[in-house]
């Protein structure tokens, strides 16, 4: 693929960031992407914002991060979902050869609604919404259904919660650094069986943009370029009803696509670090299986074993994950962010050795559909 | 930069959206919410083409995309294919805590349920557990016109 990621700009984040509207975040991010890259707003031909109008209270709400973006007379389109899903019609726009930068947003403030209510609002309004599930109680269910076919272990959990909050301790981005234990998660209060506090991600504020540019303008440019190698993304069905749970189908289609377009046959010898969509423990481990960087059913012995620990052979989530600060919609865009730092080996304190990484983000419940990125730091 | 905000409290704009909606049910739930509630039956709809029966019932086969046109009784017994038991109050909870939900695969269905399991200590629920409707009085049809899925004595 032609195309790499130039620059990436990131806001803290946090749980409640009173200081700034979410388009501020947006100028925020953006600022720090075009110093990245080294590019003013005027070398920005495109620009593509994600945003959810139910997380942000407003009409239309990818209209209101435009001139915090500076999309002013420029060709401006929106997404509503993961960052992740944004960044790829960024891609298929600078690959058309008709653009050759686009800016891509993606922010939310959890901290200004209520998410129980706002996910709720995802389920069908016939048949489910009125039984007043949420994220939370879905994911459980999920949780329990790839626990029972795999016999995963609540502790095997737990540790995926106490490595990825020990991982934020080196990630100034993070909001949730900790040293915790396992008896901690499993002692924290269980919201929904078999979830406890600790296996949930927190509500969070935050807002991360990125620059993707053609090869030829890359040519022209100081920045140093992340290469963009493979993306797919695929869906499963709507209702969960009509899913295998336990399985993250829709995830193993995808990777296969992308690893199929960067020319991967073997992800577990040939990706060196992942940054994966762990809205909950269980899923850091569900992930890993669907995008074949564990046996079905393996990555909790794995994870025990601690392959991946920051200082392992595959390390997963070394920036402490969403785990340790979750802004829904941009979550996933800052997976890309933060794997693009690896690769350029500038991720401080939570630097691993890479030369090639996966980055993930998630649209719907329980992982509906997924977004496969292989980023690389040669061309 | 200056701390605007030491020794205030941060100015917020506080609002509730109240949107007013209405979705329609459609023929396909319409039929199945009205046989629920005065008959006492559970409906689902069969694929013409690769014969898996759907319940919830929808009009379309994701498998085959066409038109699921047969009507099938399903039920009322079934398995939970997967559960939660709710301990904390999650603001979209209209009910007090524990609230146990399940998948429910209805017997002759090829999909499953969402709805609650009731009449068991919630410890006590397990996936692949027998399950059976219990009928309400709900005088709307509506998905409530089944109260909530019991074990199976």
């Amino acid at each position: 693929m032609e195309a790499a990621i130039i620059g990436v700009g990131m806001t803290t984040i946090e749980k409640n960031k009173v200081g700034e509207t979410y388009a501020d975040l947006a100028w925020e991010a953006v600022n720090k992407a075009l110093h990245d890259a080294g590019l003013g707003i005027d070398d920005i031909d495109n620009v593509i914002t994600t945003s959810s109008d139910f997380w942000d209270g407003r009409t239309i709400s990818c209209m209101a991060v435009g001139d915090a973006s500076g999309v002013r007379y420029k060709n401006c389109s929106a997404v509503e979902g993961d960052g992740t899903f944004g960044a790829a019609y960024a891609l298929a726009r600078t690959l058309s050869g008709d653009y050759k930068t686009t800016l891509v947003t993606a922010h939310s403030k959890g901290s200004e609604s209520i998410s129980s209510i706002i996910t709720n609002a995802a389920f069908d309004p016939i048949y489910e919404r009125s039984l007043g599930m949420d994220m939370i109680s879905a994911c459980a269910m999920q949780a329990r259904a790839y626990m029972h076919a795999t016999g995963t272990t609540s502790e095997q959990l737990a540790l995926v919660s106490c490595k990825n909050h020990k991982n934020a301790k080196d990630n100034p981005y993070a909001q949730l650094p900790m040293d915790i234990t396992v008896n901690d998660v499993l002692s924290s209060e269980m919201i929904a069986d078999p979830l406890h506090k600790l296996d949930c991600s927190p509500v969070s504020d935050g807002c991360c943009a990125i620059i993707i540019a053609n090869a030829d303008f890359v040519k022209k440019i100081k920045a140093k370029p992340v290469w963009i190698k493979g993306v797919a993304f695929c869906s499963d069905a709507y209702f969960m009803g009509d899913r295998d749970l336990s399985k993250a189908k829709a995830l193993e289609e995808a990777a296969k696509k992308a690893y199929s377009i960067a020319g991967i046959t073997n992800p577990q010898k040939e990706i060196n670090v992942a940054e994966l969509y762990d809205a909950f423990t269980y899923q850091e481990l569900m992930w890993l299986e669907g995008l074949g960087l564990a046996e079905y059913g393996k990555a909790g012995t794995m994870l025990e074993k601690g392959i991946f620990d920051r200082d392992g052979k595959l390390p997963v989530n070394p920036s402490g994950g969403l785990l340790s600060g979750h802004p829904v919609i941009a979550a996933g865009l800052y997976r890309i962010a933060e794997v693009v730092l690896q690769l350029r080996g500038e991720a401080g304190g939570r630097q691993v050795n890479a030369k090639r990484g996966v980055a993930h983000g998630v649209n719907g419940l329980c992982g509906q559909s997924h977004c496969v990125w292989v980023l690389d730091k040669e061309k | 930069m200056e701390d605007i905000f030491n020794g205030i409290e941060p100015q917020v704009y506080k609002s509730q959206i109240s949107v007013p909606y209405q979705w329609w049910a459609g023929e396909t739930a319409s039929k199945f919410f009205i046989t629920l509630r005065d008959e006492k039956k559970i409906l689902g709809t069969e694929c013409p083409q690769c014969g898996k029966v759907f319940c919830p019932p929808k009009k379309t086969c994701p498998f085959c995309y066409v038109d699921t046109k047969n009507w099938k009784e399903v039920g009322p017994k079934g398995k939970v294919i997967t559960y939660t038991v709710v301990y904390r109050k999650l603001a979209a909870l209209k009910k007090n805590v524990p609230v146990a939900y399940g998948l429910i695969q209805l017997a002759g269905s090829d999909n499953a349920m969402l709805h609650y399991i009731e009449g068991i200590e919630p410890e006590k629920i397990s996936i692949g557990m027998e399950v059976e409707a219990v009928f309400s009085d709900e005088k709307n049809a509506s998905i409530h016109a089944i109260s909530h899925f019991r074990p199976v004595k």
